[in-house]
Parts: structure tokens; sequence; C-alpha cells
């Protein structure tokens, strides 16, 4: 993992020192509301339905079990007991005083993290694949040039006031496991015929109230040029992206009103402006930030899966993912036990997983945009001893990939954006699924559900997807069929009128249902829906 | 019915304005206006006061409880999630 460095350290530390000045001015009456709240903003700091929102940094989704063990002690000191995990791979805490902010940062800062970049209009944390690293299918780790992406993006002076929020995923593979066609940037790492390291570039892409997939710019840059090639890209957003009107200032409407091919010739003409200057990566700064993401040797300790307890082999199915490196598994920990809150995790659980990460799996952790959380190196001898520690501590959902596996934003219960509840929605559904059986038997399927259009939930990218609205002051639900989230990446098509929060679990057990019903030799359920069309599941949910 | 409604500054908990000028956690502790302009001069009392409170407004109240469009989300501030925490869950 990357270790910070003194600039890291001090920038981190001044920044601190400078937000606890700021939030004593604001107490003191110094400081307005109005000149306060894009400060906090800058801090990660929202302020809710019931009280403050604190959104922590985790940089590619990645912690260490220092790092886990002091979100836990926040969750356990300045919050409620809980903490809850996010789609940008970061951690939300729903309770904290503006008051003990600045004591939460300088607790951050002590393990090396931060909220600086969590909100506000710059580039946000860059996601990438949970099981970089760790993957069979990579062509080499992405989380170095993740890293560099982060380092180069802190604070940048020209990009610090975008248009609007820009987000970038970095995948390493054929599969997409982070969503690139999805962000404002998404890279993909590949190989030239000569075997070099470059980029495919993705741009464009967004959920929220257009969602758009997005088109590729570039079929190979070359990896030195990374810096260079999305500085072109962000300079022609900053520049051109609209700031007369918030709804219509995503880089993804700037690419779609000039077209991609003009955007494009924009984005190399500036390119070519850049190319072999300052922002060309020095090879030994690629072998530096690449040092700190080395891959663990081979273990030699045996194991033997068909001597293990049946609860293990029926938890091992869905939660023990190959690694590249012989002897070692990555283990998914299913935040969505059946029944409870998405995403959520317990101080005591968050204890739990950087213990296990300590004991078992060389101090490492992942969080997935699916809400989850990954031990990426795992020996495969200490899979049964994982699962005992897991199961100790109430951790051993064996549903991660099911249609239990809900993404879930926090909704109108915490939000204040929210025209709707999702939480209650989607632990009505899981029960409703799980009660049935319908999870096992459906197989791989994707659920997700935003309380509103800004889609933090993800639901336009779902299998099965559902959107929260408001009409007349009462809730309703949208439902979206088709959407995904992998290299097959698709926007969802609405199904028909919006449905009420008590129709929704039949709904989806419909939907469900006729999936089953209609499915041929181990179809997906897009396969299935492009097959036969919307309607016989439309006919199934207004059936009733 | 309105009452002015606000999160605190220090801790963002929701608070309603009572009829002494204070600042209060129970809705039931209210100054209760017959309408918009009768809130009109308290509201902008309470708008001024941003050493204390964020962003001050009126909401609808109707036999004592959250009413109005915003009922749903008015009744989630006033008693809290309504979706049971990973801690009530885990118990």
């Amino acid at each position: 993992m990357y270790q910070y460095d003194e600039i890291d350290e001090t920038l981190v530390r001044e920044r601190v020192a400078e937000f606890r000045d700021q939030v004593k001015r604001r107490i003191t009456g110094e400081l307005s509301e109005d000149a306060f709240k894009p400060l906090r903003l800058q801090n990660g700091v929202y302020l809710q339905l019931h009280a403050y929102m604190l959104r922590v940094a985790i940089p590619y989704g990645t912690l260490s079990a220092d790092q886990m063990q002091a979100l836990g002690e926040i969750a356990r000191d300045y919050d409620r007991g809980y903490g809850h995990f996010t789609t940008r791979q970061n951690i939300q805490y729903n309770w904290p005083r503006l008051v003990d902010i600045p004591d939460i940062l300088d607790k951050l800062a002590g393990v090396g993290m931060h909220a600086i970049q969590t909100s506000g209009n710059c580039v946000r944390n860059t996601t990438t694949d949970p099981y970089a690293g760790a993957a069979a299918d990579e062509v080499a780790d992405p989380r170095p040039w993740c890293e560099l992406i982060r380092q180069w993006s802190t604070f940048h002076p020209e990009f610090s006031f975008l248009p609007r929020k820009f987000k970038i995923a970095v995948v390493a593979s054929k599969a997409d496991r982070a969503a690139i066609q999805v962000h404002d940037i998404g890279l993909r790492l590949k190989t030239n015929a000569a075997g070099a390291l470059g980029f495919e570039v993705f741009a464009g892409g967004g959920q929220g109230r257009t969602p758009r997939l997005a088109v590729k710019l570039n079929d190979y840059v070359i990896a030195e040029d990374l810096l260079a090639y999305i500085t072109a890209i962000l300079r022609v957003y900053n520049l051109a992206g609209r700031r007369d009107n918030k709804y219509k200032a995503r880089i993804k409407i700037l690419v779609e009103e000039t077209g991609p091919e003009a955007f494009t010739a924009e984005v190399e003409a500036e390119f070519a402006k850049l190319q072999g200057g300052d922002l060309t990566l020095p090879a030994e700064e690629i072998a530096r930030v690449s040092n700190f993401f080395t891959p663990p040797p081979v273990e030699t300790r045996g194991f033997d899966l068909k001597a293990q307890s049946q609860a293990f082999q029926i938890w091992a199915e869905r939660s023990v993912k190959a690694h590249k490196t012989e002897g070692w598994a990555s283990v998914l920990i299913s935040l969505k036990p059946v029944g409870k809150v998405p995403g959520d995790a317990t101080a005591e659980q968050i204890f739990a997983m950087a213990e296990i990460a300590r004991q078992y799996g060389l101090n490492e952790l992942r969080v997935t945009k699916e809400q989850n959380i990954v031990l990426p190196h795992i020996p495969q001898a200490d899979l049964p001893a994982v699962y005992e520690a897991l199961r100790a501590a109430n951790l051993h959902a064996d549903n991660g990939g099911l249609v239990t596996d809900i993404i879930s934003c926090p909704g109108l219960d915490y939000c204040n954006l929210a025209n709707a509840r999702s939480i209650p929605i989607a632990q009505a559904i899981s029960n409703r699924l799980s009660e049935t059986g319908l999870d096992r038997e459906a197989g791989e399927l994707t659920l997700n559900i935003s309380g509103c259009i800004n889609a933090c939930g993800h639901h336009h990218i779902a299998n099965i997807g559902l959107l929260g609205v408001d009409k007349r002051g009462e809730e309703f639900y949208q439902l979206t069929l088709g959407g995904a989230a992998n290299e097959n990446a698709a926007i969802g098509r609405i199904v028909g009128p919006g449905l009420s929060g008590e129709q929704v679990p039949q709904a989806i057990e419909d939907v469900v249902r006729t999936f089953i019903a209609h499915r041929q030799d181990g179809e997906s359920f897009n396969t299935t829906l492009a097959r036969i069309g919307l309607d016989p599941f439309k006919e199934a949910v207004y059936a009733h | 019915m309105l009452a002015i409604t606000a999160n605190r500054l220090d801790d963002g908990r929701v608070v309603y304005r009572t009829p002494l000028g204070a600042w209060s956690a129970h809705l039931s502790e209210a100054e209760l206006f017959e309408t918009a302009a009768a809130a009109e001069d308290v509201l902008k009392l309470a708008l001024s006061e941003e050493g204390v409170v964020v962003d001050p407004y009126t909401m609808d109240v109707e036999a004592g409880v959250p009413g109005g469009k915003k009922r749903i989300r008015e009744t989630i501030r006033n008693t809290g999630p309504s979706a049971s925490t990973v801690l009530e869950l885990n118990a």
C-alpha cells in the first residue's frame, strides 16, 4: 500500500489546522453560513436532515488495517456506533457534531487519511477494481496509476473549481469491475503489441438526471502520458463546460453538445500541446509508486475445500474469489445481510474486519462500489479461520452478487436531497426475495436503489433499478430494467408508471419470477431481457 | 399551521423555534403560526440567528405533527430515520 511521505503528511495536517480555525470562526459568528458552507464542503462536511454528515476519502477503496481500525474508532467515539460505506468506495458518518469534526480529521490524519475533495466541483476520489493487485485477469495493478492521479489531482489549482464534480475510474482488465463507462473519465489499462502499458480512454459517462455512457476518445495512450492526456480532457471541460446551469454542467453534456468527434479533436489538440512536457511521468516515479503495490509471495500451505463444513462451502461459493498468486484467495465480505441496512457496519464489525486483515490479510482491505468490503489477500489455508472470525462478528452473509446484495443510498432517512426512502425498501425487498428463495434461484443479478435522481444508489446501471420520486408529497418508485455496470455497460429502461412503496416488493418478486421463467441455458438477466423485451416484465408487474 | 424549524449550528440537530425565541428539539414546544405572513417576522429574526441555527424555514404542522407536502421528510426529521439502524438490527 502507498505510504504518506512528508509532503502528504504536511498537506493534510495543515488542512486540519485550517479547518479547525474555520469551524471556530463559524461557531463564534465570524463566518456566516454562506461563507462557511463552501469551506466545509471542501472538507467533506454536509448538513443533512438530522445532523452533519462527514464523507471520508478512501483512495481507490484501499485501506490498511490501522486505517480501518481508526474508522471504527470514529464511529464509536464521534458517531452513533456505525458507518456507511458508499458507492464511491468511501465511508460516511451520519451523526458527527460540527464541533467534533476537526478532532475527527486530526485522527484521520494520524493514519494517513482525510476528507479532502469528497465534495465540491473538483476531482473526486478515483475508484478502481476492488480486486486490484489480486485479480488474475488484470494486465497490471491499476492502483499505482490511481495513486498518481490522486497526487496530481489533490489541490490541483487549475481544477479546484470545475463546472461540476468530476469522477475518474480505472480498471486493468477486460472485465469492468469499476463501472468506467459511467464516469467522467474511464480508463482501462492495457498493453500494446510491444507489451507497453497504456490506457484506453473514455469520457463523458455519468448517471444522475441525464445518464450517459462514456465515449471512447483514444484506444491507446501510452502510460507515461496519462496525466498529460487527462489534463487535456479536464482543460477542455474546464474552459467549455457549462456554468450557467448546474444540471447541464457535467462533462457528459459537453461531450454530447459538442459531439464526440469534435470533443475528441479538441482533447487531442490540447494533448498535442502537453505531450512531452512536464506532465510526462518519469519512469523512475512510476517505478517508485508501483513499488508500494507488490503482490504477495507464493503460499505453500495446502488447502482442501472438500474437507470443510457445508456452511463454509456455501459461504465460500459466493465469497471466495480466485487470486492471481498461487495459494491465495480474495474474500468478499457482504455488508448486505438479509433485511439489514446496505453498506452499514457497526464499530465492532469494523474493528473485526481490521483485526482479520491484520491477522490473516497482509493488513489490507478494500471498499467496493457495491458497498461491501474485500480482503484482497488471504492465504487459502487461512480461509476457514477467516470464515469463523467473520461469523463471530456477524459478517458472514453469503449473498455477494445475488439480488439481495442491494446497492442503496441513504435516501430520505438521512439525505437532504432525497425524495423517497431507500433503506426500508431495500430491507423489504431483501426479506421478500430471501423468504421466497428467489435470490438463490435467480443467481447473479443486480438491484440498486436511489432515493432521488442524483443516482447515488446507481439505479441506472442495475439489472433492476429503483428510483424514488415524490408525487404530491407521497413516495413512489420508478422501476427500470436492463442496466449494467460491467464491460457491457447499459442504462436501464423505465418499465411503466411509478409504484408505491407497498407495491415494490411484489413488483420485484414478479420481475425475478419472470426472469427465472424465461431464461434459457444460464442466461444473464440482460440477455433474457434483450431476447424477450420489456413486455413480459411489464405485464407481470402491472397485473396486480 | 406553521412552525419554524432549522438545524442547530454546533451539532446539526433538528430544532424548532419556541414562543420565547429559544430553539427546542421538540415539535410540541414550537410556536405555531396561522399563516406564512404571521410567521414572516419571526422567520426573519430566526434567519438573523446565524450563530445558533442553520437555514431556518417554515414547515406545515397538522394536529401537532408534520403535515403538508413535506410530511414524510419532516416526520423523519422530527422522529429520526424510519429505517432500523445496523446497531438495532444486530442487537
